[in-house]
């Protein structure tokens, strides 16, 4: 009855024939903050993936006379020369002014002066994924040279919406690639703990028990640390992954073993290896499909944990360096309230981070109860 | 038995604490180079002249010419005596430098534990009882964004708030005249003026999970059959939840007491960076990044006392909730 509840609407025929899969994919369905959560992460990794075409400028383009240049507005209607009006995407211009006095600056409008967006045109030259060489971009300004600011400009004049799209990059897939190696660590030694048990188990149980019990922050800021500052951003970055990781696998362990033990003793487990099925076979055809989805579910649910840590280690200048752009690099200069007052939109990539964490957890939550099949018809 | 239970699970904890306390020095010892190494690179930026000897000498004098293990042997039974080495950027013992910080942490922690259950449960309840409801929404929503923000954007948020719109600064936990004063009522009381926001920006994401905990369990009760029995026998609806549902929704929590704690207090670190309390964090970080091991890892090696103490509390706690758990 709870499965008829979850899929209302599917005919009897058609609900007794379809594949666990497919019954969880309806029942994920119906979860509509899931659904929203799912499509946000999609087109998360789609910036990260394509971050280089969809920006408007080089992020590291720096220009003296945009520091802390506000974010203007989207226009589309503006007044011709000759009176009429005229239609496109275009920007109001600002002008840099400086107190002579207090030497201060301030930007103010410069009206008549307008800066026009065209799509899919030339701009500043750049290589995707660092190997195409392309020139064309999303949107970018109309003239080369010109530059708009939408979502503001940094300390160095850089354009906030490219690095925030750059970020993405970065924040999105520590998450992806720590999870791929908690996730090797978490099934290898959950899965030989669950399915050897014994002796095994009670030393691979100490372990996940020792490292649950060191507090996490402390241990990942001692980590960074003692990186040596001198490496390349690249190995710096996968230094910092596994390190997340390294304490993150522990989890996913556990819920591996607990899955394990839970399996072993199932009837159709027990049947396979009575049909004299070897232990691979047992684990790989009739064990490990049983788990996948809950698996899937940890995983997404472990990836918000991973891009909070990241963040808030380049937070502190213990995670990532500039050169890479992450979401937590890019709040390192919302550091101190000068700044801040100063240039409010700084704390945009941060709620770039909260869209991006909500998302994935509403996905997992999702999943989640989709995979379980007593939660359903609960969910709402 | 559960005499029995509780000596076998404190023996168990022994190793831990010297596993800890391997992981703690390996940390400290992890950089690359010494104290002396950073020390030599300050004086060489300061224009000094390095003398190789005199560093040579006082790598001797603190015995960072030794292997590990002996390195690891005296720092331990110093620490096992109380004597947690010295500092060598501040020239001071480190049990003179930890004491008043760790104190403020566990103050601020201990506070941000009240706050969150005062807060989190009776708002878990109503959210539970008024399911589906605006308020019910309301919160949930407050409580997804909760969880979602880490702890030190709040801050940042929170500091920005109060610099524009009130024109005040909200950072650190004393008055600039009660910084360096001597523990009086005056400096307490101005204590308590500052330490509401840290409070309520590390409670936030605590009570937003609390809260949802709190509803989860609460829901599982509410559709019980004793649940209707007591409400057709007539008792008043407040009466009926406070006495039997709510009683047990509580139990998981007990639990949570022990890590929830030394949680708080290791948690707290980035924010009060952020905030620049005086607290244990933003030393350990400093202690950190210039390799005055001693001092870092005295920190570090705390607070993984602090969890595995914790720990220890938790399952006491729960093997005295939970008879299940003893008898295993």
């Amino acid at each position: 009855m709870a499965v008829a509840d979850a899929t209302s609407g599917k005919d009897e025929q058609e609900l007794q024939l379809a594949s666990q899969w497919r019954l969880m994919w309806w029942a994920f369905r119906r979860h509509k903050l899931a659904v929203v959560g799912g499509t946000i992460v999609l087109l998360f990794y789609f910036i990260a993936l394509f971050c280089e075409f969809l920006s408007p400028f080089d992020p590291e383009s720096t220009g003296a006379r945009d520091v802390y240049h506000p974010p203007q507005m989207l226009r589309l209607i503006y007044e011709k020369e000759d009176g009429g009006w005229g239609f496109g995407p275009h920007v109001r211009a600002m002008t840099q002014k400086r107190d002579p006095f207090t030497l201060e600056t301030t930007f103010e409008p410069d009206p008549g002066n307008l800066i026009f967006i065209s799509f899919l045109a030339k701009g500043t030259p750049y290589k995707l994924w660092g190997i195409i060489p392309l020139e064309r971009r999303l949107f970018t300004a109309s003239k080369v040279g010109e530059k708009f600011f939408l979502l503001g400009a940094d300390r160095l004049g850089r354009d906030m919406l490219s690095r925030i799209l750059y970020g993405a990059r970065v924040s999105m897939t520590i998450g992806l690639v720590g999870v791929a190696i908690s996730l090797t660590l978490g099934i290898t030694l959950g899965g030989v703990s669950g399915y050897f048990g014994g002796r095994v188990d009670a030393i691979i149980q100490r372990l996940v028990e020792l490292i649950l019990a060191l507090p996490t922050i402390p241990i990942w800021l001692g980590l960074s640390a003692s990186l040596p500052q001198d490496w390349s951003p690249l190995t710096r970055y996968f230094a910092i992954t596994a390190i997340l990781s390294l304490v993150g696998w522990t989890e996913l362990a556990r819920v591996v073993r607990g899955r394990f033990l839970a399996l072993r003793t199932e009837d159709f487990v027990v049947a396979a290896r009575l049909d004299g099925a070897s232990r691979a076979r047992v684990i790989g055809r009739h064990m490990a499909p049983a788990m996948a989805s809950h698996i899937i579910a940890s995983v997404t649910l472990a990836i918000p944990l991973m891009i909070i840590a990241e963040t808030s280690l380049s937070f502190l200048g213990l995670g990532l360096q500039p050169p890479l752009i992450s979401w937590g690099v890019l709040l390192r200069e919302a550091q101190n309230v000068q700044s801040i007052a100063q240039a409010p939109w700084l704390f945009i990539p941060g709620i770039a981070v909260v869209v991006a964490v909500l998302s994935l957890n509403f996905l997992g939550d999702g999943m989640r109860d989709a995979a379980d099949p007593y939660a359903q018809g609960q969910s709402a | 038995m559960l005499a029995v239970y509780i000596v076998r699970r404190i023996l168990w904890s022994i190793p831990f604490f010297f596993a800890a306390s391997l992981v703690a020095f390996a940390l400290i010892q992890a950089p690359p180079g010494d104290y002396i190494t950073s020390f030599a690179a300050s004086l060489a930026a300061s224009g000094d002249i390095v003398d190789a000897d005199r560093l040579e000498a006082l790598r001797t004098r603190y015995g960072l010419d030794q292997p590990f293990i002996v390195q690891y042997w005296r720092w331990i039974t110093g620490v096992i005596q109380g004597d947690f080495g010295i500092s060598f950027e501040w020239q001071q013992p480190v049990s003179q430098l930890i004491w008043e910080r760790m104190g403020l942490s566990l103050a601020l922690a201990f506070g941000t534990l009240t706050f969150t259950w005062a807060v989190a449960l009776p708002l878990g309840i109503f959210s539970a009882v008024k399911k589906y409801t605006i308020g019910d929404y309301l919160m949930t929503t407050i409580g997804f964004i909760g969880l979602a923000t880490p702890n030190f954007l709040i801050a940042l948020v929170m500091m920005y708030i109060a610099v524009v719109y009130f024109g005040a600064d909200v950072s650190g936990l004393f008055s600039p005249e009660y910084q360096q004063a001597p523990w009086s009522f005056a400096r307490f009381v101005d204590l308590l003026k500052h330490i509401w926001l840290p409070i309520a920006v590390l409670g936030l994401s605590a009570t937003a999970s609390l809260m949802r905990i709190m509803r989860a369990n609460l829901l599982d009760e509410l559709q019980k059959p004793y649940v209707t029995t007591a409400r057709a026998k007539g008792l008043s609806e407040f009466r009926l939840l406070m006495k039997y549902p709510v009683r047990i929704a509580l139990n998981p929590f007990v639990s949570t007491i022990g890590w929830a704690f030394p949680q708080l207090v290791s948690g707290a670190v980035i924010t009060a960076v952020v905030l620049s309390l005086p607290t244990a964090g933003p030393l350990m970080l400093q202690a950190l990044l210039a390799q005055d091991m001693y001092l870092a890892g005295a920190f570090i090696l705390l607070l993984c006392c602090l969890s595995i103490v914790g720990m220890l509390v938790s399952d006491i706690l729960l093997a005295l909730v939970d008879p299940r758990i003893r008898f295993r």
